[in-house]
């Protein structure tokens, strides 16, 4: 039997009370709990182990009232595994297994921080508290509110923070109609990438005729280096259930599927006992709450296809089919999975669902920038310091995310570029830094918002090589229905493996940038259209690079090692024949006291001579 | 000769039964397709044909059809993957810190190309677009396990690890 609205209240209050150390630092709580991040950069630096050392020492010396809790994603991942104690919240940091002892020891029985283990900022000042570091202090948490607060497999702490009360309010107190027009009002748009109106999306479902309807979760996130989808399901996967049941509601459709890589399985697992538990408690199934509405959740796994991620290759992979794009128009709205009316939403606008309802289009709309609304989920990475996920509002400059909030680029290098959007996206050089981040400036720059990966390039990365990273992905994606995709792009990989083995010419230029802007115009599907953005983008901003490549056949970063060439300066080279010793392949000759040489035929670019060399005479 | 037939007969049956006892666990409707593909790939390492025909028979789809969908998705292979398969992330955070060497290290170590499997069949090689552990980068996995913050060193002692294993 499933629970009433008063049960869902009481379990809510009840729950709160306790689970108030969580999010009140001077909760009077005689509770302490150990927090311990499960998410998969966690859980591959052994924090399942670290759980468990902690339930075991906990029984061992019969320890009352503290729990270890295992929770989503923190954000940090570089700084994992991650242990956060509250009430009082000492952030822990790259903590082992065998630490486990010493902070039950030194903090839970001593009362004392363990200081090792705490968070040091680049100018070696050390944090106590999550809230005090530099990551955290720009972010905005909406989406990913509770992540790394809540236990994602107790649905419980999921109601005691707010859970079902957005479900309860919108089936019974509002029309469907009100439910479009307040998502509407709130501005959000839809954050896989295209930025499309998501109360308008919501609204053309509506307005179809069908006895069946269907609400999808694209949870298929293809765009290597992007993980705040896998994050969210990881982390709060409640949050995204209730939301398909409320869109579920404003559409009219009592069926949902959330389509899933088969590449996350702890997310996969998260969604199985989410689903278990809301049908135990009546929150998935026949008459919610005692209404006429009902609602169900069936998950489909992906099979590792990228293209999967685009609306309709995504239905027809449900449909049990390779998974290749239908030509649009007609839309999914009009005639989606099985050819009826489906809406299809990514994980992340819905996760923004339930606190739109609960806060109102009002609160969410004063966030962001005048035409993207609200917060967005980054992905970052690559060669900055903080590697992780950072929530930051419309508008938050990239500037402001790589240095203020990442920490800048590692190892005394300069920033040269971000890859935003992917595959689909396109490379940002440093002049751009202060763009207020939307979706109508990245597109503007030539990128887009894509899915949120955000990876930071220093100046050692060629261009040329990193379109060509791109190309070899969407050319090994493609899925073959139309031949600018399928042929176009191959011709283009082609053209850049030429340019960076030294056999480019200047010809090559212009044939690229001819086929790139074809292919953009001829392709019938988002991968297609979008897949030559990066090359695009490159060309734009780093034209000399690509001219090095097919004029001086020289590649100044040496990524390209068909085009690298080390030489030493005569002038600073005092003969210590260090570079000599070092030299795997015995590439480096001379007398000792006397310049040395190094025979390009031989040399196999390693640069360990360059590193090695006492007087810097070694470069490129 | 005649031994040899028969323990591939035997073999088959086998695996005949095991793939009905999968089937007998969902409808028969073409939907479920890639679900049930999804499992007898993490039960076998690999799709063997005569899953193929048992699951031809069952939701009435063409053998054609099926090895379309199969060929289609990188998670699905024909050939039986090597009992620890090491697969080296290549998306782009992995990608930026340097797993191309990580790649470059694992073939020659393994005298095999990505895609291939050892003679032995002890040692699959393959590439992967993002396990999502980007904080980590560069990753590669062996089978479940996850190996963050490789280096080409870090590889070479895992792998040998491996090597010593049964």
């Amino acid at each position: 039997m499933g629970k009433t609205i008063e049960d869902i209240d009481n379990i809510r209050k009840e729950k709160r009370k306790e689970l108030d150390l969580r999010v009140n630092i001077n909760s009077d709580s005689i509770e302490k709990h150990i927090l311990v991040c499960q998410g998969t950069g966690c859980t591959s630096s052994k924090s399942p182990e670290i759980l468990e050392n902690f339930r075991r020492l906990i029984e061992e010396k019969n320890i009352e009232n503290v729990r270890v809790i295992k929770t989503g994603c923190f954000g940090l991942c570089s700084k994992g595994p991650i242990v956060i104690i509250r009430p009082e919240d000492t952030f822990y940091s790259m903590v082992k297994p065998e630490d486990c002892e010493e902070i039950i020891n030194t903090h839970i029985l001593g009362g004392k921080i363990v200081e090792r283990l705490l968070c040091k900022e680049l100018n070696g000042a050390v944090v106590n508290r999550l809230d005090e570091l530099p990551f955290y202090k720009k972010q905005m948490r909406i989406a990913l509110k509770n992540c790394g607060v809540i236990n994602p497999e107790d649905i419980d702490e999921y109601i005691a923070f707010d859970g079902f009360k957005a479900l309860e309010k919108v089936i019974t107190t509002m029309s469907q109609d009100e439910v479009i027009e307040e998502i509407s009002k709130s501005g959000l748009r839809g954050r896989g990438g295209a930025g499309f109106p998501t109360g308008k999306k919501w609204s053309f479902v509506k307005a179809e005729n069908s006895e069946q309807k269907y609400v999808i979760c694209n949870a298929d996130e293809g765009d290597p280096g992007a993980f705040m989808d896998r994050s969210i399901l990881e982390g709060d996967p409640h949050s995204v259930i209730e939301a398909m049941a409320i869109a579920g509601y404003a559409i009219g459709a009592s069926k949902g599927f959330i389509y899933v890589r088969a590449e996350y399985p702890i997310a996969v697992k998260r969604l199985q006992i989410a689903i278990e538990q809301e049908r135990e408690y009546g929150l998935l199934g026949k008459n919610i709450f005692g209404t006429d509405f009902s609602f169900e959740v069936e998950i489909k796994l992906g099979a590792g296809a990228f293209v999967c991620g685009e609306e309709t290759a995504l239905i027809e992979s449900i449909e049990g089919k390779r998974g290749q794009p239908r030509v649009k128009p007609p839309y999914p709205a009009k005639y989606g999975l099985w050819y009826k009316p489906t809406l299809i939403n990514n994980v992340e606008t819905y996760a923004n669902i339930t606190r739109i309802i609960l806060n109102g289009a009002d609160w969410y709309s004063s966030i962001g920038t005048e035409t993207s609304k609200g917060t967005k989920v980054f992905a970052l990475g690559g060669n900055v310091n903080n590697v992780g996920l950072v929530e930051v509002p419309m508008g938050t400059t990239l500037r402001e995310i790589i240095y203020d909030i990442g920490g800048g680029i590692p190892n005394g290098r300069e920033f040269k570029a971000a890859q935003t959007g992917g595959p689909s996206g396109g490379c940002i050089p440093k002049e751009h830094l202060d763009t207020k981040i939307d979706y109508e400036s990245l597109a503007q720059i030539g990128s887009m918002m894509g899915s949120g990966g955000l990876i930071v390039m220093d100046d050692t990365k060629c261009m040329v090589n990193i379109a060509k990273f791109y190309l070899d992905f969407t050319v090994s994606e493609s899925c073959g229905k139309c031949t600018p995709c399928r042929i176009g792009t191959k011709r283009m990989l082609e053209i850049l493996e030429r340019m960076c083995d030294g056999n480019g010419t200047e010809e090559d230029l212009y044939k690229l940038e001819k086929l790139a802007f074809n292919i953009k115009r001829s392709a019938i599907c988002g991968l297609g259209q979008t897949a030559p953005n990066p090359v695009i983008s490159t060309m734009k901003y780093f034209r000399e690079e690509y001219r090095q490549h097919v004029t001086a056949y020289e590649c100044k970063s040496m990524e390209c090692k068909a085009l690298a060439k080390i030489k030493i300066d005569e002038e600073k080279c005092r003969g210590c024949d260090i570079c000599k010793k070092v030299c795997p392949v015995g590439a480096i000759t001379g007398e000792p006291g006397k310049v040395h040489t190094i025979d390009q035929s031989k040399c196999i670019k390693c640069r360990s001579c360059m590193q090695k060399c006492p007087f810097k005479a070694i470069g490129c | 000769m005649e031994e040899n037939t028969k323990n591939i007969n035997c073999a088959e049956e086998k695996i005949k039964k095991e793939i009905n006892e999968i089937l007998e666990k969902y409808t028969q409707t073409k939907d479920n397709l890639i679900t049930i593909l999804n499992e007898v790939q993490v039960k076998y390492g690999y799709i063997p044909k005569v899953a193929q025909i048992e699951i031809s028979n069952y939701l009435n789809i063409a053998l054609a059809e099926i090895y379309g969908v199969i060929t289609f998705y990188s998670r699905f292979t024909l050939v039986p993957k090597g009992k620890y398969n090491v697969s080296v992330c290549l998306g782009t955070a992995c990608f930026v810190k340097g797993s191309r060497e990580i790649l470059e290290r694992a073939k020659a170590k393994l005298g095999i190309e990505e895609g291939q499997t050892t003679q032995d069949g002890k040692f699959s090689l393959d590439t992967t677009r993002c396990v999502g552990a980007c904080g980590l980068a560069p990753v590669f996995t062996i089978n479940d396990e996850v190996y963050g913050k490789a280096t080409v060193k870090k590889i070479d002692e895992v792998l040998d690890m491996y090597m010593a294993k049964e």
